[in-house]
């Protein structure tokens, strides 16, 4: 019986995900990883480090990962007798785990933000906006599928060595195999890494136009600080979604997050309750942010976020 | 293009629901209304309807109750829709929910079939994914720009950098996120025709399951306990007097951040 990673290469690094997962996976036992992408060195000595003794990996080219790694991860999953396969909520960890679950027909157990293996897969996660923790037992016969949230586990080195690298043959499966990918395109984004940063500068709705938005960026600028937002700003088009904090978008969990406009749905709230210091300003006293805030700011975010960029200018 | 939107009635999210304590099911009222994200899914088929002179069907499992989150859908222009109501499906998990799906999407025939990311209420994320590996159709997934091409379909898909270019030829599997399109808002003449629109509404035996292999007894999965997760404190909160931002220098110093 073993514990299985899942991981996909990104910009020739193993996914974060998959690190933390394998920190947590090594107490277990035994932990393969399931790798899709080029195979660079770089990322194989990064599962190794982090404790995966052995790594299967299959080279998917141009193909959209999905149907390819699901079919071939249900093949090393029965001929291995993993017990427990775990993946990042991320969108190619979706893709595989929800096709794989079909095609072993396997529930996938979500949203975790801790997993115990102890004779059951148990899986605790958070639902209405983290106010409530649901423990859940996977039943049946083995594998058990767990989606993982970002940050459940911090990724540690193990200082271990290379693993032992495996290559998978592409499987054939006709139609359903055939999503290509024809051209891929890098965003630049300015500032530190939404998932990384030691302070996030988030926006709501109550920012109030996309004209106006400008002085999330600037105060995010003057902190070094990565941008957020809520999902009425995706869904109102003022930003792209991977800036999105909450359920649907990225968990955070910086030193300071910073939010203005920002009413606090339970959505946005289970992708930033965890941060060290939060700092809310909004006009409406009865905002629920105002409930996980260590200071609130009860006013109009356009006369206090100004003044606040031109005393941290003045002391530059 | 036959075009299938899977589509999925929740508590207004603006009115709190609970949990049964005893089945940990979420407590839906009669009245649902359709899920937010699903209006995308729903936009997108009538545009791609629209496109080729299609036809859309929306399928959904769910206790029909008012049936008032369907008959939004159908206001946007749906032609019809086909319900799996069963209390057999009660306590059903995403797998089975998938599977229910897919074959009712297979019964009815389809060469594209359109979801959202996830549902607002329960959030696993992979039943589009699951639906498709059912069907044995490719799945472009995450899109948040499609159109179609000679005998396919292509998307963009965002990336953890960026966002990628992904095609596939059909039958196949489309799921959007929001703000993919501008959903529309149902007309009068909509909502009028909406009340005239076929509804079929099935049960899991009419698509050849039988009661142990949907519902809780169906399950891979069961939940051991629901505990109430210590809140945050709440912090000081003080209404802004002009001076307020030296409270948020003073404690982004005391954070060691400035």
């Amino acid at each position: 019986m073993t514990t299985w990673v899942f991981s996909e290469e990104i910009d020739g690094h193993a996914s974060a995900s998959a690190l933390e997962l394998l920190t947590k996976a090594r107490t277990f036992g035994d932990t393969s990883v399931f790798h899709v992408g080029e195979g660079s060195d770089t990322a194989f000595a990064e599962l190794g480090a982090h404790g995966a003794t052995k790594v299967y990996h299959l080279a998917i080219g141009d193909r959209l990962p999905g149907a390819p790694a699901a079919a071939a991860l249900a093949a090393l999953a029965e001929e291995h007798g993993a017990e427990l396969i775990m993946f990042g909520m991320g969108n190619t960890d979706r893709d595989v785990a929800g096709r794989l679950s079909a095609r072993i027909g396997k529930p996938v157990l979500g949203n975790a933000v801790n997993v115990t293996l102890d004779g059951a897969v148990r899986v605790t996660s958070e639902i209405l906006g983290g106010t409530q923790a649901v423990v859940t037992e996977a039943t049946g016969p083995a594998p058990a599928l767990v989606l993982v949230r970002s940050k459940a586990f911090p990724a540690e080195s193990s200082g271990e060595g290379a693993p032992e690298v495996t290559p998978v043959s592409m499987p054939d499966l006709g139609h359903a195999g055939t999503a290509v990918i024809t051209e891929s395109h890098v965003e630049e984004s300015e500032g530190p890494d939404l998932e990384v940063a030691g302070v996030v500068v988030a926006g709501g709705r109550g920012v109030g136009s996309e004209e106006k938005w400008v002085v999330i960026e600037e105060l995010a600028s003057q902190l070094d600080a990565a941008v957020g937002s809520t999902r009425a700003v995706i869904d109102a088009g003022w930003v792209p979604s991977r800036l999105q904090v909450g359920q649907t978008g990225k968990t955070v969990k910086p030193d300071v997050y910073i939010c203005a406009g920002v009413s606090g749905a339970m959505q946005h709230l289970v992708g930033m309750k965890d941060s060290g210091t939060i700092i809310a300003i909004n006009k409406d006293a009865e905002a629920p942010i105002f409930a996980v805030a260590d200071l609130g700011i009860v006013g109009d975010l356009h006369a206090v976020v100004p003044k606040l960029i031109q005393a941290l200018q003045d002391r530059a | 293009m036959r075009i299938a939107v899977c589509v999925k009635q929740i508590p207004d999210p603006a009115t709190p629901y609970d949990l049964d304590p005893d089945t940990h099911r979420v407590v839906r009222p009669n009245d649902q209304v359709l899920d937010d994200t699903d209006r995308f899914g729903v936009e997108v088929g009538l545009q791609l309807a629209e496109g080729d002179d299609g036809s859309v069907t929306l399928f959904s499992m769910s206790p029909s109750g008012s049936l008032q989150g369907i008959r939004q859908a159908l206001a946007m222009g749906a032609d019809k829709a086909v319900i799996i109501d069963d209390a057999a499906l009660a306590g059903s998990d995403a797998l089975t929910t998938s599977r229910i799906l897919a074959a009712a999407i297979e019964r009815e025939g389809f060469d594209l079939v359109v979801a959202g990311t996830e549902s607002t209420d329960g959030y696993t994320g992979v039943v589009p994914q699951q639906i498709a590996e059912l069907l044995e159709v490719p799945s472009l997934t995450f899109a948040r720009k499609v159109e179609v091409t000679e005998g396919g379909i292509r998307v963009e898909q965002q990336t953890a950098g960026g966002y990628d270019v992904a095609e596939a030829a059909l039958p196949a599997l489309l799921s959007v996120t929001s703000g993919v399109v501008d959903p529309r808002y149902p007309t009068f003449k909509g909502i009028m025709q909406a009340k005239k629109k076929p509804i079929d509404t099935i049960t899991a035996e009419d698509l050849g399951f039988t009661t142990d292999q949907v519902g809780d007894a169906g399950a891979g999965q069961t939940i051991t306990s629901v505990t109430a997760v210590p809140s945050r404190e709440a912090g000081e909160i003080i209404e802004d007097d002009g001076e307020a931002y030296l409270k948020i220098v003073a404690l982004l110093e005391q954070a060691k951040v400035i």
